[in-house]
């Protein structure tokens, strides 16, 4: 590379500022306007820029996307840490925002017989069916008589985090405090003697295997005292903080899953109050979650969550998100109805567990990457804005105190605020409260009530397992659904129309055809033209690339094809599957569902910083 | 591909009307008026001494998002003046809040200004606002439609101009002031750049904060009726059918219409 830079003699450039950010999303949304608050506050007073002389505070922002309203999530909060930082939040000034008014949790029955239900939980539906005349079943779903303290949110907000991503940009920019740069992509951190001095910038003007093309220009080089890394789960500058600095003894990243929601205009009939919410579990496969949440104006926000822990290895959440919407429960609300936008994420749900270390010379972590999501209330995004306040506050401190951005003090400062706080004592009750999702749905759900009811004095403590080591081909899963020639059977067809194997074998256990409709019931590939734009600029190399294309060859599971949510990775030439970034949306599944690892656990997918993603009107 | 325009209704604002949900619309740069900015910047870095100004009228929050975006690409001076984003407004009340905005920078030399703008932008596609500045600011050389610019050594230019049938009119214009709306000129959108984006934003939050209200809000223009155009889309999903069967039908689907 360092020949091909000196061919098309671009030096790299770089930047001083006084405090990097890298991503915006709720935690740094939490931090910036935080931080905006005291810098404006003591204006008499004005934090002078140690890099230009004179001038205020540099603060600066990056982040991938196109747009600071890129966040793809509905979302229900109970947005104590929001309210405290705004505490004259009007919902009404955010688009999609609305108070909660009513909250029920289900438990879905499977009205097709296709879904993979256990012993134990078959026996509970039929004991369900037999005794539905005196239990509150309705549309096949058990409506749970009340909801369990640590998940109620009836205090809270049903909001679309896109939006309030975008209005909270909106407020900071109107401070002119701080400056967020959309549509562009953070390389890495920049590190010098275990600290972080900063962070480099994608290259850009590079071809897809980010070998310098024309209108090359390396990716500047942005110098910073401070690098706030807020930029979630599956984003490169916390993976290589994790990777350089460690884990504290005991913590990992094992848990995973994958969101993916539809944003749908219900239709004119609908009377559902906004502000409803509906939480389920048990369908369309017993370990998979739901999510209903109503906006105003007639437009709710349904998805589902797939995890790592359900060992499907053709785990595609797209076309569970359609049999989840079709469950008589829900189905009566949305027949009829139009989707208006689409989108996915990766969620960590290690929580607490997969916390890093949270500061170090130079850096700090905030929100869901530095391990703040409380994976027992299922609640993650006011607790990723309130670690951002703890570290504007303590950013401000140490800046008065004219004291540098050391560990020690980042730590004495941002570490202990986050330890006193009901972030961390609520993430420590549910530190171990989906343990037994390990061994199964109906472990795992005691497990979450035991750490629940008991304030997480007891839970399982079970061992967890990276979803490599759990993921099985699926000759070996499906072995009790289907037999061995009718699986090569559909390989064979799969690989002559060159499709994934999900749809296929799905149907093959019993999922009936989606009944496309055009408008709410659509193919994938609509969903992607339907739901929103994926932007991938030109000149910007694949983020995602696979290391060994051997092991890909031999490789039996290929979820990586399965679990992608845009269809972006396709099977390709020799079993070594294709990517087409212009259909990836960034969720990062793909990172977590590579069953190929080498002895220090690596993936033999790699998922580096890319540009772009997808956007919509109405995430 | 539906436009997030499509998904969203126009609905009785204070004055005129307005976008329900207007705040959720992605706030962007119209690809004329940006290309026009990126001809005036490329423009401006191969004549010393000259300088770009952007006057933009807009809602002072989705500027910023505007900015966030463009700032990063090219050097510009923000000149922002407070208004409706809706697009309900009209070119004949955009073009005298822009006059007057242009006229107020401070050194500004009417005689020495080549004015770029979207030949499309802020008209709904009537195309008129820059022509109407152009009168109102007496510069009479305009062109529309524009593709290229070539400056030649004596300080002429010469213009190439859409006209019908795929091709350019050339025309030479001796000098300055002139008024150039631009199509979708020959220039890529110009990387991003952190040090550009840098020196922009010193100036553009003092700017936004400076930038006076318009008085756009339809004074004497009545707006009987607005609509969006309706949306036709008929999806059918059919499998191994011929390419001429299904091209049969889609001209018998359009003719319907």
């Amino acid at each position: 590379m360092a020949d091909e830079e000196q061919q098309f003699e671009q030096e790299r450039q770089s930047l001083e500022v006084d405090i990097a950010c890298v991503g915006f999303g709720p935690a740094m949304g939490g931090f910036l306007t935080t931080l905006s608050q005291k810098l404006a506050a003591d204006s008499d007073h004005p934090l002078e820029s140690a890099v230009m002389t004179g001038m205020p505070l540099q603060v600066i922002c990056y982040e991938r996307a196109d747009d600071p309203g890129f966040g793809v999530s509905g979302v229900v909060t109970r947005a104590r840490g929001i309210r405290s930082t705004l505490p004259d939040l009007d919902p009404s000034q955010i688009p999609m925002a609305t108070p909660v008014s009513q909250e029920k949790v289900l438990y879905l029955l499977d009205p097709v017989g296709a879904s993979r239900r256990s012993l134990g939980l078959r026996t509970a539906d039929a004991a369900i069916k037999a005794f539905r005349w005196m239990l509150p079943v309705d549309h096949d779903a058990l409506e749970l008589p009340y909801t369990p303290d640590f998940l109620r949110k009836h205090d809270g907000l049903v909001m679309s985090i896109g939006q309030f991503n975008q209005w909270v940009a909106s407020q900071l920019m109107t401070s002119g405090l701080v400056q967020i740069w959309p549509a562009m992509p953070v390389q890495q951190a920049l590190i010098e003697n275990d600290a972080v001095v900063g962070v480099r910038m994608v290259d850009q003007g590079v071809d897809r295997q980010g070998k310098p093309d024309a209108g090359y220009m390396p990716g500047m080089d942005i110098k910073a005292a401070l690098t706030v890394v807020g930029d979630g789960p599956v984003s490169p500058v916390g993976r290589q903080l994790d990777e350089r600095f460690g884990m504290p003894p005991g913590h990992e990243k094992h848990d995973w899953a994958v969101g993916m929601k539809a944003v749908i205009e219900l239709p004119e009939h609908v009377d559902l109050k906004p502000g409803t919410v509906f939480h389920s579990f048990g369908y369309p496969e017993p370990e998979i979650f739901g999510f209903f949440y109503v906006h105003p104006e007639r437009v709710a926000t349904v998805g589902i969550f797939v995890p790592s822990w359900f060992d499907s290895p053709v785990r595609t959440a797209y076309r569970y998100l359609q049999h989840f919407m079709m469950h008589p429960y829900f189905w009566r609300y949305l027949k009829g109805g139009t989707l208006k936008s689409w989108g996915a994420k990766s969620l960590q749900e290690s929580g607490k567990r997969g916390e890093p270390f949270l500061a170090g010379n130079g850096y700090a972590r905030i929100g869901e990457g530095s391990g703040s999501t409380n994976v027992l209330t299922g609640s993650g995004v006011d607790e990723a804005w309130t670690t951002g306040t703890q570290l504007a506050e303590s950013v401000v401190e140490l800046l008065r105190a004219g004291q540098k951005f050391t560990r020690e003090n980042l730590e004495r400062t941002y570490v202990q605020r986050r330890r006193r706080s009901w972030v961390e004592k609520e993430g420590r009750v549910a530190e171990h409260a989906r343990d037994g999702f390990q061994r199964g749905v109906i472990s795992g759900l005691i497990g979450m009530g035991l750490a629940g009811m008991t304030g997480g004095r007891v839970s399982l403590h079970l061992e967890t397992k990276a979803p490599h080591e759990r993921l099985r081909s699926p000759e070996q899963f499906f072995a009790s659904r289907l037999s061995a020639q009718e699986l090569a059977n559909i390989r064979r067809h799969c690989t002559q129309t060159n499709t994934p194997l999900h749809d296929a074998v799905m149907e093959a256990c019993g999922w009936p055809a989606i009944p496309f409709d055009g408008k709410l019931l659509i193919t994938h590939q609509d969903a992607l033209l339907m739901g929103g734009k994926v932007q991938a600029p030109a000149g910007y190399a694949d983020h995602v690339s696979f290391r060994d294309a051997h092991v890909c060859e031999l490789c039996g599971a290929r979820t990586c094809i399965e679990i992608c949510s845009g269809q972006a990775i396709t099977p390709g030439e020799n079993g070594v599957p294709a990517f087409d970034r212009e259909k990836c949306v960034h969720c990062g599944a793909c990172l977590w569902n590579c069953s190929q690892a080498d002895a220090n656990g690596v993936t033999n997918l790699e998922f580096r910083a890319g540009a772009g993603g997808l956007h919509s009107a109405q995430n | 591909m539906p436009d997030p325009l499509q998904t969203l209704e126009p609905v009785t604002g204070v004055g005129l009307p307005a976008l329900k949900n207007e705040m959720m619309l992605p706030a962007v740069l119209d690809p004329w008026a940006g290309h026009a900015l990126y001809e005036a910047a490329n423009l401006a870095k191969k004549v010393p001494g000259s300088k770009v100004y952007l006057v933009s009228l807009g809602q002072k929050a989705k500027l910023q998002q505007v900015m966030m975006t463009i700032a990063q690409k090219v050097s510009f001076e923000l000149v922002a003046i407070d208004g409706p984003a809706s697009g309900f407004t009209d070119a004949h009340e955009v073009a005298p809040a822009l006059a007057a905005a242009i006229m107020a920078i401070p050194g500004i030399d009417k005689s020495r200004l080549l004015l770029f703008g979207g030949w499309e932008s802020a008209s709904r596609g009537a195309g008129a606002t820059m022509q109407i500045l152009g009168e109102i600011l007496g510069i009479t050389d305009q062109f529309e439609g524009v593709d290229e610019i070539t400056v030649q050594d004596d300080g002429s230019f010469q213009v190439l101009e859409r006209v019908e049938g795929g091709k350019h009119q050339v025309s030479t214009c001796a000098g300055t002031p002139a008024v150039l709306g631009w199509a979708t000129g020959n220039l890529g959108e110009p990387r991003n750049d952190p040090q550009v984006g840098m020196a922009n934003m010193r100036t553009v939050m003092p700017a936004l904060q400076r930038a006076k209200p318009a008085k756009v809000a339809a004074e004497g223009v009545l707006y009987g009726r607005v609509e969006l155009p309706k949306q036709q889309r008929n999806t059918r999903i059919v499998k191994d059918m011929p390419a001429d069967q299904i091209a049969r039908e889609i001209i018998e689907w359009i003719s319907q219409k």
